[in-house]
C-alpha cells in the first residue's frame, strides 16, 4: 500500500462513518406509525435509501418517527435541512421520493404542491 | 441501498462477560427475519465506557443508548425502533431525559466533562475492521511522519508536546525518545507495556480491545523516530480478547503494508511481535518486563543501565505504556500546541481512568488533566450509591495511596497527587464510602504486593510480610501502641532500599492512610474498635428484640447455624461464637432488626451487667 492508496481508502471508508458523526446536513424523517406503515411508509423509506445510495449523498440521514395524527395524508415525511424550517410532505410515494430528493434535498427547493405543513425546528 | 442505522454493540470485556455476543447474534437474526439487514448495520465496538450499564447498544443516527439489555429485549427494539421508529423507552439509559438530550445532540452527564482523545475510537469503530480505523484518520499520522518529517523532527514534536508517561511515573516521553534516538548502533527496539495488573484497572485492556491499531501506529511512529525496526507488545494472558484483537490487527496491518518491510513503500521497515505474559504483577516494572520479553524469569534488573541504553536483548529500547502509545498519532496529526492546550501546564493532555468501587457509574472515562477528583467522582461518576458519604479515593493501586474526601477539589495531575502522598498511577480510581475501613484497605493492597513480590531483593521480600503481620494484628484488635511507629519505619526503609518500583512503592497504601487516617489506626489499636464496622473480628451482629418479628428468614439464611429462635416467637438471637460475620442475615431481614455493633461495646456491656 502506498500513501496514495491510504488516502483513497480513507475517502471511501469515511462515508461509512457519517451516520455516527451526527452532523448530517439533511435529516429525512419518515412517519412510521401504524397508519403510515399501512399506507406504504416502509416502501417509501426503502425508496429514500435507494435514491440516496444511487446519488451517493453523504450528508443525508434517514430516520423514522411515530404517526403524528395526519392519518389521511400518510405516508408523511419531514425534511429537516439544517437551519431551515421543517417541511412536511403528505401522501408520499416512490415517484414523489425521487422528486423530493432531486428538487428539495439536492437543490434546496421545496415542492409546494406536496407540502402539508411548514414549522420551525 | 444506503445504510440508515448503525447499531453499535459494545463488546468490551465487561459487556462481553454480560453476554453481549448473544445480543448481537439475536439482533442479526432479527434483522434478517425483518428484511432489515441491508439498511441496518451491526458493528461490534470496544468499550464505550459506562460499564455499569452493560450490555450496551448505541444506535446512530439518533445516538441513543439502550442499556442493561438481555436477548429477550432485542425483538422489541427491532420491531419498535428499527422498523417503526419508536424508541423503546423502558430500555433507554435515562428515559426520557436521554431521548431529549440525544435529540438536542447534547451529551449525557457521564460523557459531559469527558474529553476523548486516546479513546476517541473506542466504542465508535469496529476494532477488527482496518478500514474503519483508516476512515477515522488511522495511519494518517504514520503516513505523515514517513513522508514529511525527519526522525529528529518527530522526536522534537513529541518533546514539544510535553507528553508524560501514562504508566504512572510521569517521565517526559519526548526525553525518552531523544535518549534512544541518540544511541548509536543499528539494532534498537520499541516496547509497549501492556502488563496492566493493578486491582481495579482496565484502561490498557480497553484501549487494546477497542482500538488496537492506534497502539500499533504509535509504536511504528516511535520506531521511525528512534531508528528501531522492530517492537514488542507485552500483554498478559488474562486479556484473551485484547490478544485476539491485537493479533488480528497486526496481521491486517502486515497485509496492507502498514507493518513489515517497506511500510507504505517509503523504505522504512517496522514489525511488531506479541509477547504474552503469565500474569506476574512485577512484569509491569519495565526491567522485569524486558527480562520476560527475552524469555527469562521476570525479575527486575538494577538500573542503570536504563532501557534506553540497554533494554530488550541489550539493545537500546524505547518502552512506554499502552496509553502513552495511544497519544502519539493524535500529537502528530494535531500538533504539539494542540496537545498542550489540553490539561495543565506541567501535565498536558488527557488521562484515562477506570472508575470503580462505591460509585454509581463505574466504567472507563477520559478527562483532561487538571479535572478535579470531585468532578470525576460526582459529575462523571454520578456520586456515591445508596445515599452514603464519600470517604476517600484511592489512586495508583498497590503503588498509590488514598486521598481523603476533604481534598476532593485537588486537580488531577502528577505533582498535586504526589503532594497528597499518592500517585497518578496508570489510572485505576477506586472510590470508597463511609463503610470502608482504611486500615483494611491498606491491608488489602499490602497483601497484594506481598503476594506479587518477586523475591529478588530483601527489603521487599522480607519487609512487606512484616508490615502485613502488623496490619493483621491491628485489624483483629490486637495491635500494640508502638505498631504505628514501626509501620512507618518499615515502610520508609522498604521505600528507600528496594530494588524496583514495586517494592519502593508497596508501602504507599499504608503510609498514605497513616498520614490521612491515623485516627482510624488509633481506634483499632487503643480501643479495639473499627470505626467503619468493617473489620470482622471487631464487630458482632445483634438482633433488636423490639423490631424482630420472628419471621425465621435470618435463621434459614445463616450458613453456620448461628441464629436460634422459633417462628412466631420473637426475639431471635445470634450466637457470636460460631458467627462468621458474613452479614447475610442483615441483608435478608425485612424489618431492619439486625445491626452491626462493635465487639468492644458488647464486651463492655457484658462486664457491667456482670458486676
Amino acid at each position: 500500500m502506498k500513501l496514495e492508496d491510504l488516502r483513497k481508502i480513507r475517502e471511501r471508508a469515511s462515508k461509512d462513518l457519517n451516520l455516527r458523526k451526527g452532523d448530517a446536513r439533511v435529516r429525512i424523517v419518515v412517519g412510521m406509525g401504524t397508519s403510515g406503515i399501512a399506507a406504504g411508509a416502509r416502501d417509501v423509506l426503502a425508496a429514500f435509501l435507494d435514491e440516496i445510495a444511487k446519488r451517493d449523498l453523504t450528508d443525508v440521514v434517514v430516520t423514522q418517527t411515530g404517526g403524528r395524527g395526519l392519518a389521511s395524508s400518510e405516508p408523511v415525511v419531514e425534511i429537516h435541512v439544517r437551519e431551515k424550517p421543517i417541511v412536511v410532505y403528505g401522501n408520499v410515494d416512490r415517484d414523489r421520493v425521487g422528486r423530493i430528493i432531486t428538487e428539495h434535498v439536492v437543490n434546496g427547493q421545496a415542492i409546494e404542491e406536496f407540502v402539508i405543513e411548514v414549522r420551525e425546528p | 441501498m444506503k445504510r440508515r442505522l448503525d447499531v453499535l454493540v459494545c463488546s468490551g470485556a465487561a459487556c462481553a462477560s454480560a453476554h453481549s455476543q448473544a445480543i448481537r447474534d439475536k439482533l442479526q437474526a432479527q434483522l434478517v427475519s425483518h428484511g432489515l439487514d441491508e439498511e441496518v448495520q451491526i458493528i461490534e465496538t470496544g468499550c464505550m465506557g459506562p460499564c455499569e450499564m452493560g450490555p450496551i447498544v448505541l444506535v446512530y443516527p439518533e445516538g441513543v443508548f439502550y442499556v442493561h439489555l438481555t436477548p429477550a429485549d432485542v425483538e422489541e427494539i427491532v420491531e419498535e425502533h428499527f422498523l417503526k421508529g419508536r424508541l423503546v423507552e423502558r430500555l433507554l439509559w435515562e428515559s426520557p431525559e436521554a431521548r431529549r438530550l440525544a435529540q438536542e445532540k447534547r451529551q449525557l452527564p457521564f460523557f459531559d466533562g469527558q474529553e476523548k482523545v486516546v479513546l476517541s475510537n473506542c466504542g465508535q469503530i469496529d476494532p477488527e475492521n482496518l478500514e474503519e480505523y483508516i476512515a477515522a484518520d488511522g495511519y494518517a499520522a504514520l503516513g505523515r511522519v514517513l513522508s514529511e518529517m525527519s526522525p529528529d523532527e518527530v522526536v522534537a514534536s513529541i518533546q514539544a508536546s510535553g507528553l508524560r508517561g501514562r504508566g504512572g511515573a510521569g517521565f517526559p516521553t519526548g526525553q525518552k525518545w531523544l535518549f534512544v534516538a541518540q544511541e548509536s548502533g543499528n539494532e534498537k527496539a520499541v516496547v509497549c507495556n501492556g502488563d496492566e495488573g493493578d486491582p481495579g484497572a482496565f484502561m490498557d485492556r480497553s484501549l487494546l480491545e477497542g482500538d488496537p491499531h492506534t497502539v500499533l501506529e504509535g509504536m511504528a511512529i516511535g520506531g521511525y523516530a528512534v531508528g528501531a525496526d522492530h517492537g514488542y507488545i507485552y500483554v498478559r494472558a488474562e486479556y484473551p480478547l485484547a490478544i485476539k484483537r491485537l493479533k488480528r490487527a497486526i496481521e491486517q496491518a502486515r497485509q496492507a503494508g502498514l507493518l513489515g518491510p517497506n511500510v507504505l513503500e517509503t523504505g522504512f521497515s517496522f514489525d511488531v511481535e506479541l509477547r504474552i505474559g503469565a500474569g506476574a504483577f512485577v512484569c509491569g516494572e519495565e526491567t522485569a518486563l524486558l527480562e520476560s520479553v527475552e524469555g527469562n524469569r521476570g525479575t527486575p534488573r538494577p538500573r542503570p543501565p536504563y532501557p534506553s541504553t540497554s533494554g530488550a536483548f541489550k539493545q537500546p529500547t524505547l518502552i512506554s505504556n499502552v496509553e502513552t502509545w495511544g497519544n502519539i498519532r493524535h500529537i502528530v496529526l494535531q500538533g504539539p500546541e494542540w496537545f498542550r492546550s489540553i490539561g495543565t501546564e506541567k501535565s498536558p493532555g488527557t488521562k484515562v481512568f477506570a472508575l470503580s468501587g462505591n460509585v454509581c457509574n463505574t466504567g472507563l472515562v477520559e478527562v483532561p488533566m487538571g479535572t478535579t477528583l470531585r468532578q470525576l467522582v460526582f459529575d462523571i461518576g454520578g456520586g456515591i450509591p445508596n445515599g452514603k458519604k464519600i470517604k476517600a479515593v484511592q489512586t495508583g493501586g498497590p503503588s498509590g495511596g488514598c486521598v481523603p474526601a476533604e481534598y476532593l477539589d485537588t486537580p488531577i495531575d502528577y505533582e498535586s497527587l504526589k503532594e497528597l502522598g499518592t500517585i497518578m498511577g496508570s489510572g485505576g480510581v477506586i472510590v470508597m464510602d463511609e463503610d470502608s475501613c482504611m486500615v483494611n484497605i491498606a491491608k488489602f493492597f499490602l497483601d497484594f504486593s506481598c503476594e506479587e513480590s518477586c523475591g529478588k531483593c530483601t527489603p521487599c521480600r522480607a519487609g512487606l510480610p512484616q508490615m502485613l503481620d502488623i496490619l493483621e494484628r491491628i485489624t483483629s484488635g490486637e495491635g500494640r501502641l508502638d505498631d504505628l511507629a514501626r509501620l512507618r519505619e518499615l515502610g520508609e526503609t522498604i521505600n528507600e532500599t528496594s530494588l524496583c518500583g514495586l517494592g519502593q512503592a508497596a508501602p504507599n497504601p499504608v503510609l498514605s492512610t497513616l498520614q490521612h487516617f491515623e485516627d482510624e489506626y488509633r481506634a483499632h489499636v487503643e480501643q479495639g474498635k473499627c470505626p467503619a464496622m468493617a473489620c470482622r473480628t471487631l464487630i458482632v451482629y445483634e438482633i433488636d428484640a423490639a423490631a424482630c418479628k420472628a419471621c425465621d428468614r435470618c435463621r434459614k439464611e445463616c450458613p453456620v447455624d448461628a441464629i436460634s429462635g422459633q417462628p412466631g416467637k420473637p426475639p431471635y438471637s445470634i450466637d457470636a461464637e460460631p458467627c462468621i460475620r458474613c452479614g447475610q442475615c442483615q441483608l435478608v431481614c425485612p424489618f431492619d432488626a439486625i445491626h452491626k455493633t462493635s465487639r468492644q461495646a458488647v464486651t463492655h456491656r457484658a462486664q457491667q451487667q456482670g458486676s
